[in-house]
């Protein structure tokens, strides 16, 4: 199974154990699910900052956050949920995660979070068809009449979006950190982290495609601030780890000298998040700076994060 | 409320691996996969080394990681502690097998999660599980640990014994003599 030696002692352990996908080391999980955490970390960010300036009555000052973003939203929760569906080895059977709540199961209150937040997507970005699409309009008088009272109760619906936004982006994080049995995915820093990863990944997309220059600056400046709260949760979590028992160290030394070193500190934290992050530094020093290309950055930088973090933690695992 | 558990004796374990075959053949475990399996631990400085053989399996935990992150309550825990899985409520999320701190657990190519069932439908009939039956050197025990003069309890009583991993804190129910 596993040998690793020290000066004065030697353990080796042979098992006759071959499972397909479970030896030697866990294969159950390939891309449909880091892919499926990083669009609901998106979607949860995208929707996020759509409705906190709902919220906050800024419609018309950022317009790309809250009226053309959300556009985004269903086509990417529904790429996502198809994702998922690729990964259940007994798919004809997923809805039975709708016949129970298991509270205990982050799964379970992830399905139910995905259950209502879909829906409700598709409602938001109709809210805003006709003013991101200008040349478009409904077609029948009673649908009109729906989406204007709707739009009557945009700000409780907003309320009830940015909850459910935050529980998604949460929940991409616990869903892995609730394995107490893959030490590296076992911190509760993990859940915070993909959360603001994925509202980083929001205002990276609405820096990608808002035309006004003081719209862009302003997320510029959000996603900024995003970036160094997830590398001070970064630098977290490895000490957090490297304080924690000799597993967890283990997992720690995965991206210390072992394997995701490269991947993890170039392209994550190198180019995920410093370089952007010096480039917006610049933005906000009035230098004249492209704002698509850290929100690029930022962009593939929170899917290279869902790839490395799942595959390691899949890796990692008690001596015994 | 009975208490299942199995005690392995690693002084009479020879690792044939008896108790893998018997298990296949019982539970119709597809080919290439097994529920149960032989580990052959050793540790020491050389010359000095010792050996220890182990017929692992499900450890049908007390606090069982698997049964708390199912979505589906398809993992579900029925008398004497035993772990299922019910194959028409699980939809193959793999949480379960994420969660097992001694990867017990596997895909059946059917698609549903597979693993030992400690023989339930044998236990349920007042017989021993598959394993435990063909042992040839009787290093298998299977018995209900809340009655006091059960062979388990009994073992566990006068010898040293362990389990795997008990820092995970999952109060693992298969013990080792040793």
């Amino acid at each position: 199974m596993k040998s690793f030696s020290m000066i004065f002692h030697e353990e080796v352990i042979t098992s006759g154990r071959m499972n397909p996908e479970i030896d030697p080391v866990l294969t159950i999980w390939g891309w449909e699910i880091p892919l499926y955490l990083y669009l609901g970390g998106l979607v949860a960010g995208i929707l996020f900052f759509s409705a906190y300036y709902v919220i906050r009555h800024r419609e018309d000052e950022y317009p790309t956050a809250v009226k053309m973003a959300p556009m985004w939203a269903p086509p990417l929760i529904v790429i996502g949920l198809l994702t998922l569906l690729l990964d259940l080895s007994h798919w004809p059977y997923f809805w039975r995660l709708y016949t129970t709540l298991h509270l205990e199961s982050p799964m379970s209150w992830g399905a139910w979070t995905l259950g209502i937040i879909t829906p409700l997507s598709f409602v938001w970005a109709a809210l805003w068809l006709e003013d991101a699409f200008p040349r478009f309009s409904w077609p029948f008088l009673w649908i009109k009449g729906v989406i204007n009272t709707i739009h009557y109760f945009r700000v409780a619906l907003a309320w009830l979006i940015l909850v459910l936004a935050v529980l998604l982006g949460v929940y991409t994080g616990i869903l892995l950190s609730a394995f107490n049995a893959r030490p590296f995915w076992n911190s509760g820093i993990l859940g915070p982290l993909f959360l603001v990863s994925g509202l980083s990944t929001g205002t990276a997309l609405v820096m990608l495609t808002a035309k006004s220059h003081h719209e862009r600056e302003h997320f510029s400046r959000i996603d900024l601030m995003l970036i160094g709260i997830e590398l001070f949760m970064i630098v977290h979590l490895f000490m957090g780890f490297f304080a924690s028992t000799e597993v967890h160290v283990e997992a720690a030394k995965l991206f210390l000298g072992g394997p995701y070193t490269a991947p993890f500190w170039v392209l994550v934290v190198g180019l995920g998040l410093v370089v952007p992050a010096l480039i917006e530094l610049l933005g906000v020093a009035r230098q004249k700076v492209p704002v698509q290309v850290p929100a690029a950055l930022v962009l593939v930088g929170g899917l290279v994060l869902r790839f490395i973090v799942l595959d390691a933690g899949l890796s990692s695992r008690w001596l015994y | 409320m009975a208490r299942y558990a199995m005690v392995v004796d690693t002084w009479r374990c020879v690792g044939c691996s008896d108790c893998v075959v018997a298990c296949q053949t019982e539970n119709r475990v597809p080919l290439g996969y097994c529920r149960d399996w032989i580990v052959q631990d050793t540790w020491g400085t050389f010359p000095d080394l010792k050996t220890e053989i182990r017929s692992e399996r499900c450890n049908h935990c007390h606090n069982s990681p698997c049964v708390r992150c199912c979505p589906t309550g398809a993992s579900h825990i029925v008398e004497g502690g035993i772990v299922l899985v019910t194959h028409n409520e699980c939809i193959g999320c793999k949480a379960c097998i994420a969660a097992c701190p001694y990867d017990a657990r596997y895909v059946h190519p059917e698609g549903y999660i597979d693993k030992c069932t400690f023989c339930v439908h044998r236990v349920r009939a007042g017989k021993h599980p598959a394993c435990v039956e063909v042992c040839p050197t009787h290093c298998l025990t299977f018995g209900d640990l809340s009655d006091p003069n059960s062979t388990v309890t009994t073992l566990l009583r006068t010898r040293v014994s362990k389990t795997l991993i008990p820092e995970a804190g999952t109060q693992p129910q298969l013990y080792f003599l040793s």
